[in-house]
């Protein structure tokens, strides 16, 4: 991992408390993190950078992940999303996959889970 | 209570109906047969009495005809001299007897003035004068007469025949005196049954035969009334002029009368026909109850069979109903335990429904406080602790595990109060602590759905009594159609509670979709939802309705499509009791 080019990742959860600590231990693990509290934040964001992989709650206040998805399928088509969601509410992460969304894991998930699907995620989308 | 005379009173009405059903057109039947049979035999009876009475007044008839053509024939045949000759007269009169065996008792000429010139006989009447005798003024106006029946000089019944002969200016009348007890005893001869018997009247009401039955007090003036004249168009037919009240006239033939003559408690049959034409009258009298007594076993047979018919048939409906009765009972004692099973299916829905849904509002405390944790695991790997710049960032990792894990326990404490099994057992609750509770549970689901919850609790609400669980299960479900009815736009939730009229009013209103009219009449029907498949069971609302009504009180909706829906719950209370309990 070490010899490619840190990963840049944008992290989006209303929850500041998991954002926060996630994004720490990402950065620990040499990958490049920027974190949303809301939908329109990511988007706010996503205007000025460019990332190679995002990370989306599916629940959030201001706007639904899946709004959340379409507008950053107009703006970056190119970025693999990874969807984090709860338990119960798979069905709308499948639903996300068929609007484009890369991947999705189940909250509360493993870390190590979650940089293996991000590096594949990368390959892959 | 009310059930038991609920199926008493069906127990009973459908063994009435049953009852009435089979019971009124036996009874028509035999009513219309026995009354048809009834009179069909009366009159089959009635007419064969008359034929045998007929017969009788035939035989008296001829028998009287009959000695009187004797003697007309001796008459004729004979010379006043040889008849005037008493050794003569003794030799025909031994003939006749030898010939009738002792029904003419003797033989007399008798002239114009009355006196016995002739005789021939046992009594010694020789001489004897006539000129006083009524018979013998009336023999004088007739060719031919039959006199009634009299004691004369001789002082026993008997009756004359007499025939009057003229030679020049001179009559003559040879008399024959007939034996009354051979006369009689054609009489006697009717006898039919027990009680029928006849008896000959004459016009003046004497009895010319011994009657052989006990005559009705009332039977004298009875025959009194009867008079016959020689009036009918055929010969020898005679009509009666006068007749007691209630009797008719039968025509067949010859005349008669028949009818029924109640007295004494008891009813007579009597028949009437003239004789002797018209001056005598054949009584025939028979007891009603002897003549008919074959009708009246028939009938008495009839109806012991009738009223066991009907005793049976009582005793069966009866039997057949609450047989029938039972197995409804059972059937509806089947079905109250099914509906508790779906309403206990229907509440473990909903229990899985809302477990599910707090499962997910935990996912992200728990999340955190697993992240939190790696972050602890991940500057653990540097281990210089107690010096190290990173003591706060443990501190601060730490404080954070404890209150995400805080956050954990009071979702799952919320959960927990409510999945606690039901408790049949009523309590006196106040319901606005039961609202608070419930509002609690739905406080993160509604911040989602950026739905707005606004509470207005009557304080002064009396206590209700009511299983706190299932009160508690009416206000999630009807909580839960609100918040999905608003959807993800959002809307308003009210809960108002107040007292109105004793009944504890609460009030459940939100600003989502409505309610169509063509479902608002089928939302309380069990496995009815408008929700898609596998979002929801149906049951919530019908579990609602059917836990209202068991606490007595009633829920209502009023719905605008576009607008909202507002649920209304009514709840009896203990009235004049305002304390508040502790949740």
């Amino acid at each position: 991992m070490n010899e490619e080019k840190a990963i840049k990742i944008l992290l989006v959860d209303d929850e500041e408390g998991y954002v926060s600590v996630l994004a720490k231990r990402l950065i620990r693990r040499n990958f490049v993190v920027k974190t949303a509290l809301s939908g329109s934040e990511a988007v706010r964001i996503l205007r000025n950078e460019t990332f190679d992989v995002a990370v989306l709650d599916l629940k959030m206040e201001d706007m639904d992940g899946l709004e959340v998805l379409k507008v950053f399928k107009a703006m970056e088509p190119r970025m693999p999303v990874i969807f984090l969601t709860g338990q119960g509410s798979e069905t709308d992460a499948r639903e996300g996959i068929e609007l484009g969304a890369c991947d999705y894991l189940v909250k509360p998930c493993n870390l190590s889970e979650l940089i293996e699907r991000i590096t594949a995620a990368r390959k892959r989308c | 209570m009310e059930d038991r005379h609920y199926y008493k009173s069906l127990t009973r009405n459908m063994a009435i109906t049953m009852i009435m059903v089979s019971i009124t057109p036996l009874v028509l039947i035999a009513g219309l047969i026995g009354y048809y049979f009834e009179t069909a035999y009366r009159e089959k009876v009635l007419a064969h009495l008359q034929e045998l009475v007929e017969k009788h007044q035939q035989n008296i008839n001829a028998f009287l005809d009959e000695k009187l053509s004797y003697i007309k024939v001796l008459a004729d045949s004979y010379s006043v001299e040889q008849l005037t000759d008493e050794a003569f007269l003794e030799n025909k009169l031994i003939i006749l007897q030898n010939a009738y065996s002792g029904i003419f008792v003797d033989l007399g000429i008798v002239d114009s003035t009355g006196v016995q010139i002739a005789y021939a006989g046992n009594l010694k009447l020789e001489k004897a004068d006539y000129s006083g005798a009524e018979w013998f003024r009336k023999a004088q106006k007739q060719d031919y007469f039959v006199s009634d029946v009299f004691l004369g000089l001789r002082k026993t019944p008997h009756f004359i025949v007499s025939v009057k002969k003229r030679r020049g200016e001179n009559e003559w009348l040879l008399r024959a005196t007939i034996d009354f007890l051979a006369f009689n005893s054609l009489v006697e001869n009717l006898r039919i049954g027990k009680t029928g018997s006849a008896l000959i009247i004459n016009s003046a009401g004497e009895y010319q035969t011994r009657p052989g039955m006990e005559p009705l007090p009332e039977m004298a003036s009875l025959l009194k009334r009867t008079s016959w004249t020689r009036a009918a168009p055929v010969e020898g037919a005679h009509a009666a002029t006068s007749q007691p009240a209630g009797f008719k006239t039968i025509s067949s033939g010859s005349l008669a009368l028949s009818g029924i003559v109640a007295s004494r408690g008891r009813e007579f049959i009597y028949i009437l026909m003239p004789l002797k034409g018209g001056e005598w009258t054949l009584a025939y009298q028979q007891d009603t109850a002897d003549a008919f007594s074959e009708l009246n076993s028939a009938r008495t047979l009839a109806l012991t069979i009738l009223f066991s018919g009907v005793l049976g048939i009582v005793f069966m409906a009866f039997f057949m109903s609450r047989k029938v009765v039972l197995r409804i009972e059972k059937v509806d004692q089947e079905k109250d335990l099914m509906n508790e099973q779906v309403l206990e299916a229907g509440k473990l829905a909903s229990v899985g429904e809302l477990a599910a849904g707090i499962a997910h509002e935990i996912n992200n405390p728990v999340a955190i406080m697993a992240e939190e944790a790696g972050w602890m695991e991940d500057l653990l790997e540097d281990m210089h602790i107690e010096e190290s710049e990173d003591f706060e960032e443990f501190r601060r990792s730490l404080k954070q595990i404890t209150v995400q894990g805080e956050r954990c326990k009071e979702i799952t404490h919320k959960l927990l109060s409510f999945a606690r099994r039901t408790d049949p057992v009523h309590h006196d609750i106040q319901v606005n602590d039961t609202i608070e509770e419930i509002l609690g549970i739905f406080d993160q689901r509604s911040k989602f759905s950026n739905i707005r919850i606004q509470s207005e609790l009557d304080p002064a609400l009396p206590l209700v009594s009511a299983s706190p669980s299932e009160l508690q299960q009416v206000f999630i479900n009807l909580i839960n159609n609100a918040i999905d009815a608003m959807g993800s736009g959002g809307g308003l939730l009210e809960i108002r509670s107040r007292l109105e009229a004793d009944q504890a009013v609460i009030d459940i209103a939100d600003t989502g979709h409505g309610i169509p009219n063509t479902v608002m009449a089928r939302i309380f029907e069990p496995f009815f939802t408008t929700k898609p498949v596998g979002k929801g069971t149906g049951l919530g609302l019908s579990i609602c309705y059917g836990i209202v009504r068991k606490l007595g009180g009633t829920i209502t909706v009023n719905s605008a499509v576009g607008l909202g829906t507002t649920f209304r719950i009514s709840l009896p209370v203990h009235t004049g009791d305002v304390t508040r309990t502790g949740s």
